[in-house]
């Protein structure tokens, strides 16, 4: 770990301010909160993938006991076919509107159909059962291939291709098209074909989901004067306010969200569920309404990232040199637009030079449920698939993986393939930190199916609107509030920065995650911006607490000019610290909000060792070291937790973790015990290495670290596998049945 | 709906009585009727660990247990783990090394872990990892958890 970075908050491991909260039961998450007089509401799902509704009847449940009230799709005003941005992916808002509670037709099993409100769950759910639906049930499109052909079932009539930024007037699956396309592709093949090696592979990957274990819940409470208070577990308090404006047309200014301490979210907690359902229950019964999804709900009524179909070829001369790559790329949005394969697109060859390239991208509606974002979203797909292909050709040639990414790797300066030319970036310092690594210099034991696997992956990072107010008491110290959810340590990380600027201690800052009527508007926390932007934010406030003390430390002194430096003020013959200062200027304000540029992309390069046992198929992570460039880290231990974290989200998307989807498209899984996360009896100690180029878009070098360490563990496992068994694996998850058929044992 | 049963328990040291129906979880009693919110609900079928509490010395996921079954018994929960002396160990532990992210599992993993040095003081890193295979955690990649519990279990066992 860096040490004398010329820092004295910064690097440093400080206890986080809502530890001791969190280790004694006492916070308060989502679904903690209870009001005496609460309803508890429960959603009717469809029990079908795709089909319409003929007629829905309420009123037997209604009577039933203990029910105050039931709200179905016609309860919802009209929402409008517009795009609003809300978090990492742009929504339309009739398709949110839908997605919510559906209209006439249901896309997917699981998608809410009606919601009973009652005095105590258990009449919620009994009521639930006693509302007759009847249904026309439709013919379902559950894969891409099924949905691309030319006969296919058509899901939204009102979708047309927008293939190359023109609209096509036919209804299709297929949502939108893409290409990016640069040089000269047969002639960067050519070269390849004469005097080196193409590979091209087709690559599978299935529905996952982000699987925070903390379901989705919203508690509503309704006041006659209009005004609604939304207690939730959200990545962004201002996106559920925005989102439950539009759906309920309900004006922002009288709702406020007051974001409770939310257990996971990985990209799962920007769209909005239960949350408007409890709103409206609430504002129709004027009582306090909650509704917190089951297991089973989040499984199959929140969006999964996407499955994918990803064909890739790439080109390299016998020297190891690259010089074509294309790719065609498929995403299963679910039952609406909008599903990660632009950033799919963007950044699976992001890690190379690349002088003759074309990917095309198609977003394709499937009768499953609506993908949404998850941890750098769309990129773990597309750059398993290259950075595979990658791998066969360093094998083809008897190349190193780490040399042909030194050699072929991006540095600042260069062209990405897609079009923008890269900033300081550290990715060629991930890779070299990988080469002189202890573990990539160990030997493994080839006789026993050991395998070794490289990848690298990136993320180009968020910034955006963050808001921060700074006050300082007599005491020196500082409260903080801000609006950014606090999902992995990030009140520390951003109190830290203040603290640094100040010349305080962390603990000398005490970080509040404050409700939307309290703190300016903030975007979520996603993106992996908040560290960066919501940091940056909090420089700016404590400038400002400075500037104004260096004014007022100038009257208390009678002197024209102070000057502030390692944290003490001084004029010309006296000098205090910044605690003796606050004693004489206390209170003082310092408040911002500022929509902050800056986001520095993130590289990282990981190193896996696998055994696979040829008799079950079963795959062994035996050693792991994940390498990335976090620009400067804040609080070292909680960088380290990011990449462990998104390594083993990785080595579940890479071998156990699937939706598995019935012919008719029904989740046959939808338990944490059948679809399968790794506990830690799965996985080994996670070693990382953090490489610090500091990023240039910030005064302390910050970079978002979250992303970037779930972006290549899916094509670094699946290469050791490859390595192991000596066949190419494509195809995700590598569970033991599919090894044993890689393998030809069934 | 049916009729409430009484229940006489012991939680945290302390006698407690309550009114449950027969249907109601140890978990919902828990939260919803004693305010008891440390337990956490995670999944409801005893797949993720996160409403870990003790019963008679024994972890137990108190989802697939009855609010009627606490009758007579000795429980605890991550609220009663912290002492007025101040944090436990385990606590602490997990505080030092990061062992949390988000925390929604961490109170699951706090009473399974300290089951677990209950009856096994000086556990190695294998034994540490078989004995929390029923808590999920999502965000930390278990490293910094399983560090924690052994560093908790090298401070000693007078602290347990």
């Amino acid at each position: 770990m860096k040490s004398g970075n010329g820092y004295k908050v910064i690097g440093s491991r400080p206890i986080r301010h809502d530890g001791v909260d969190k280790v004694t039961g006492r916070a308060k998450y989502g679904a903690d909160l209870n009001f005496p007089d609460m309803l508890y509401g429960k959603v009717l799902r469809s029990p079908h993938a795709h089909a319409k509704i003929i007629s829905l009847d309420v009123s037997q449940a209604l009577e039933y006991p203990g029910v105050k009230d039931i709200i179905t799709g016609s309860d919802l005003p009209i929402v409008e076919e517009r795009i609003a941005e809300f978090g990492e992916i742009p929504e339309n808002m009739r398709f949110l509107s839908d997605n919510v509670l559906a209209s006439e037709k249901v896309f997917y099993k699981g998608q809410p159909i009606a919601v009973v409100a009652a005095t105590d769950i258990h009449t919620a759910e009994e009521a639930v059962d006693l509302i007759e639906v009847e249904y026309e049930i439709l013919a379902s499109v559950t894969t891409v291939e099924e949905a691309i052909a030319p006969d296919a079932v058509v899901l939204h009539q009102s979708l047309t291709t927008n293939t190359l930024g023109e609209k096509t007037d036919i209804p299709t699956n297929i949502a939108s098209h893409f290409r990016h396309e640069n040089g000269d592709l047969s002639l960067g093949f050519s070269q390849a074909e004469t005097n080196g090696v193409v590979v091209e592979r087709t690559f599978t990957t299935q529905t996952v989901h982000q699987g925070y274990i903390e379901p989705h819940t919203a508690t509503a409470k309704y006041n006659p004067d209009g005004e609604l208070t939304i207690w939730t577990s959200t990545q962004g308090a201002f996106a559920v306010r925005d989102q439950v404006a539009e759906i309920l047309r309900h004006s922002a200014s009288k709702i406020k969200v007051v974001p409770l301490e939310i257990g996971g979210g990985f990209g799962g907690k920007i769209r909005v569920y239960v949350i408007p359902l409890a709103a409206l229950l609430s504002i129709r019964t004027g009582l306090p309404v909650k509704i917190t999804m089951s297991r089973e709900e989040v499984f199959e009524g929140t969006g999964p990232a996407p499955a994918t179909l990803i064909r890739v070829k790439i080109g390299a001369t016998k020297d190891g040199r690259i010089t074509a790559a294309e790719a065609d790329l498929f995403y299963e949005a679910g039952a609406y637009p909008g599903s990660a394969v632009g950033a799919g697109a963007n950044c699976m060859f992001t890690a190379y030079k690349i002088p003759n390239l074309r990917i095309d991208g198609f977003d394709v509606v499937v009768n499953k449920p609506r993908s949404s974002a998850y941890r750098a979203p769309g990129a773990p797909n597309g750059s398993f698939a290259a950075e595979c292909v990658i791998d066969e050709i360093c094998q083809k040639l008897e190349i190193d993986p780490l040399e042909f990414r030194l050699f072929n790797g991006a540095k600042e300066g260069d062209r990405r393939p897609t079009g923008p030319i890269h900033g300081k970036i550290g990715y060629i310092e991930t890779v070299s930190a990988a080469q002189t690594h202890e573990h990539y210099q160990s030997e493994i034991d080839i006789l026993k199916r050991q395998g070794r696997g490289i990848a690298s992956g990136y993320w180009g990072n968020g910034a955006g609107r963050s808001s921060v107010n700074l006050t300082v008491n007599g005491d020196g110290t500082i409260m903080l509030l801000e609006g950014s959810t606090d999902i992995g340590g990030s009140r520390a990380s951003i109190a830290m920065q203040a603290a640094e600027v100040l010349g305080i201690a962390s603990e000398d800052v005490r970080p509040a995650v404050v409700d939307t009527n309290t703190i300016g508007e903030t975007g979520v926390t996603g993106g992996s911006r908040t560290t960066h932007a919501t940091g940056l934010v909090a420089i700016r406030a404590a400038e400002d607490v400075i500037a104004q003390m260096k004014g007022q430390m100038a009257d208390h002194w009678e002197v024209n000019q102070v000057e502030f430096a390692d944290g003490a003020f001084s004029s010309s013959n006296k000098s205090c610290d910044f605690k003796e200062a606050a004693k004489i200027c206390a209170p003082v304000v310092g408040s911002v909000t500022e929509s902050t540029g800056g986001a520095g992309g993130g590289f990282g390069t990981h190193i896996v060792d696998v055994e696979v046992d040829e008799e079950t198929g079963k795959v062994e992570i035996l050693r792991y070291t994940a390498v990335q460039d976090v620009g400067t880290a804040i609080h070292p231990s909680y960088v380290e937790g990011q990449m462990q974290g998104g390594v083993v989200q990785g080595i579940g998307w890479a071998l156990s973790e699937e939706y598995v989807f019935g012919e008719n498209g029904d989740m046959k899984n939808s338990s944490f015990l059948d679809y399968r996360m790794p506990t830690c009896y799965d996985t080994p100690m996670i070693d990382t290495v953090l490489v610090e180029v500091p990023n240039p878009g910030h005064p302390f070098g910050v970079r978002g670290v979250g992303e970037v360490p779930l972006v290549p563990p899916l094509a670094a496992i699946a290469n050791a596998v490859s390595r192991a068994i000596g066949v190419r694996m494509t195809d995700l998850p590598m569970n033991p049945g599919v090894v044993l058929k890689a393998l030809d044992k069934i | 709906m049916s009729r409430k049963v009484h229940v006489q328990t012991q939680i945290n040291g302390d006698s407690i009585e309550f009114l449950c129906e027969p249907r109601q979880s140890m978990l919902e009693v828990l939260r919803d009727d004693l305010d008891l919110t440390g337990a956490k609900e995670g999944c409801n079928n005893g797949n993720c660990g996160a409403c870990t509490i003790m019963v008679e010395g024994r972890p137990v996921n108190s989802c697939c247990m009855l609010g009627v079954e606490a009758e007579g018994s000795n429980i605890e929960t991550i609220e009663g783990v912290a002492s007025p002396e101040g944090l436990h160990p385990l606590q602490q532990k997990f505080l030092e090394h990061a062992a949390l992210q988000c925390g929604i599992c961490t109170p699951g993993f706090i009473m399974n872990a300290k089951a677990l040095l209950e009856s096994n003081p000086n556990p190695t890193e294998k034994e540490v990892r078989f004995w929390l295979a029923g808590n999920l955690c999502r965000c930390t990649g278990y490293d910094k958890i399983v560090r924690a519990v052994l560093d908790a279990a090298d401070n000693g066992e007078d602290d347990l």
